[in-house]
């Protein structure tokens, strides 16, 4: 498995991070190199072994379904990068 | 009179309720250190009025013949990961620039709860993810240590918690709070010769943490001897009901609690941490080490844990799978950062933003965990590495049958110039070989200082424990502290 430009490419994309071509060009043998090395996993037998879910054996808790914290809307716009009427803006998204 | 910025968290707050000096004096010294030290870029932001308001509060109560607080009249530096209500907290990142938490993180909560006040927020790598210190988009920390060789090659004071490491080893605060991931208390307190303990994950709310990699982040303390992280560790720890995964237990009394003896202890020695390259330097170290764990009634066995060399590849498909995530959520809209070219929609506002936020670390991580989480990959990769996750939490909990704690070196090597490995990830990837596999397994681990390399830079000796074993970890620091002897410290150039 090579990582090639297309594919930088298409996981910027996904991971929607704007790149142009000489960045693919440098990226795809770094991030290939990389890969390339993480294939070594695959040699592991893991046959009837779970993946761990968990690091410290820990039961996830249920709290009551009440409100504890809340009413903070200025504070929750405080650091937007845009903010109009008590809400985020962002570009128009439907024509 | 002593100069009071060579003093530690416990000597500082024993001064002070002794009232050999005042909370005010320490905050002053300090804060004087902090403001001359700029040539070491540890600090992002400086925050003198808190620790001042901090140094206030503990010389009034004393006055009034009140109670101090456990930290009373300890000024710290806090590593920019953590949000502090009011203070600019980047995660030394350009994408969070400008951004100021309207909140405070539960774990410096804790700490000014405790009496401690706050010197500044500290430089790190960007969103914790780095070994070096490079990574900031704020400059390099430079270490302040230097090669006895002549040459005053700017050095790496290790990494991510890098300005904490530096600013400790150069008397700008006597403790900073650190975060470690695949061990960025570790090997930056190895790297400038203090020392720092990662503890069982869930022990410190990950709450007002910038997230990196949920399953892995745990914050610790950074200071220069063991007592003053147990101290530092007591304050720091504790169960907070706004993180799903924090353990609901009672906090320890780790100071109380710290003897160098370890009689009746047996501590493993990992075969498998003999790796290839290995200066014969960092071996003979470790060698010392066992001779001084002995010396303090400590049984030693030799244990295997076969899937250590396993660790960091499981490790860097995990972490930026949880990184590519968790940093989903620098978009552009709520907070830091916005890029909106003329014309752009919606998802070009994101892509325009977070490319000109992260730095080349940041995204190659996001890529990392964008590919290996993708479609048609995500069984061959992730799930595969949480496989093996499994078998190495295993290695450690066999290696638990014959022993109660395991010795090995923090780090292959001493510092690197800066520079040195940027060029080449997996080169810097390669550093963390000895401190990724506990805490891929969530367990308490730390490293002393143990002695310097031939060129006068120092070395530190890492100690894992068993889960919530943080007492034995401690209490094996502090056996390795008294043997070590070290008191080296660097010369300020700065």
């Amino acid at each position: 498995m090579s990582v090639d430009t297309a594919t930088v490419r298409k996981i910027a994309s996904l991971a929607r991070i704007a790149i142009t071509e000489e960045e693919a060009a440098r990226i795809a043998p770094e991030l290939d190199n990389i890969m390339g090395w993480i294939e070594q996993l695959g040699e592991v037998d893991v046959t009837g072994i779970e993946p761990m879910t968990a690091v410290i054996p820990n039961h996830l808790r249920l709290r009551d379904d009440v409100v504890t914290d809340g009413g903070v809307r200025d504070a929750v716009l405080s650091n937007a990068p845009q903010a109009e009427h008590g809400f985020f803006t962002v570009p128009k998204v439907i024509e | 009179m002593t100069d009071l910025t060579d003093l530690g968290v416990a000597a500082i707050r024993d001064g002070v309720r002794l009232g050999t000096f005042s909370a005010r004096e320490v905050a002053d010294a300090f804060i004087v250190k902090v403001s001359r030290a700029k040539a070491l870029n540890a600090f992002l932001v400086e925050t003198p009025d808190h620790a001042i308001a901090a140094a206030k509060e503990a010389d009034t109560a004393r006055a009034a013949g009140e109670a101090l607080k456990p930290l009373a009249g300890v000024p710290i530096g806090m590593k920019d990961l953590f949000c502090t209500k009011g203070v600019a907290s980047t995660a030394a990142s350009h994408i969070l620039e400008g951004f100021t938490p309207p909140y405070e993180s539960t774990v410096s909560g804790k700490l000014w709860n405790a009496g401690a006040g706050m010197l500044g927020k500290l430089n790190m790598d960007q969103f914790a993810m780095g070994s070096s210190n490079e990574t900031s988009a704020f400059g390099n920390v430079i270490s302040p240590w230097r090669r006895a060789d002549g040459g005053n090659a700017p050095l790496a004071p290790g990494g991510s918690s890098g300005g904490s490491s530096a600013a400790i080893a150069a008397r700008l605060c006597p403790a900073a709070t650190g975060t470690d991931t695949g061990g960025s208390i570790r090997q930056p307190a190895a790297f400038t010769g203090i020392s720092g303990i990662k503890p069982t994950y869930g022990r410190c709310s990950r709450w007002g943490v910038v997230a990196f990699a949920s399953s892995l982040d745990q914050a610790g303390p950074m200071a220069r001897n063991v007592k003053d992280c147990a101290i530092m560790l007591e304050a720091m720890s504790g169960f907070d009901p706004k993180d799903a995964t924090s353990l609901e237990l009672d906090v320890p009394r780790w100071e109380q609690g710290l003897s160098g003896n370890l009689r009746g202890k047996r501590v493993g020695i990992p075969k498998e941490y003999r790796v290839d390259n290995m200066p014969s330097e960092i071996d003979a170290l470790w060698q010392k080490g066992i001779d001084w764990l002995k010396d303090a009634g400590a049984e030693i066995v030799e244990v295997s844990l076969p899937h250590t060399k396993y660790a960091l590849p499981a490790y860097y498909i995990i972490a930026p799978a949880e990184a590519s995530s968790n940093l989903a959520r620098y978009d552009g809209v709520r907070y830091g950062l916005r890029d909106l070219p003329e014309g752009a929609n919606l998802l070009d506002m994101y892509a325009a933003t977070r490319a000109a936020g992260f730095g080349p670390e940041v995204k190659r991580r996001i890529l990392i965990g964008t590919y290996v989480l993708s479609a048609g990959f995500y069984d061959a990769y992730y799930t595969q590495a949480q496989k093996v996750r499994t078998l190495i939490a295993r290695d450690f909990d066999r290696a638990w049958e014959s022993c109660d704690l395991l010795l090995t070196p923090t780090a292959p090597s001493a510092a690197f110039a800066l520079g040195e490995k940027l060029a080449d990830p997996l080169a810097m990837y390669l550093n963390d070989v000895f401190t990724v596999p506990s805490s891929l397994a969530g367990l308490p681990a730390m490293s002393v200082p143990g002695g310097l390399d031939k060129s006068g830079l120092p070395l530190g000796l890492q100690i894992i424990g068993k889960a919530l074993d943080e007492q034995g970890v401690l209490n094996a620091g502090l056996a390795l502290e008294e043997r070590a002897g070290f008191v080296a410290r660097p010369e300020a150039w700065w």
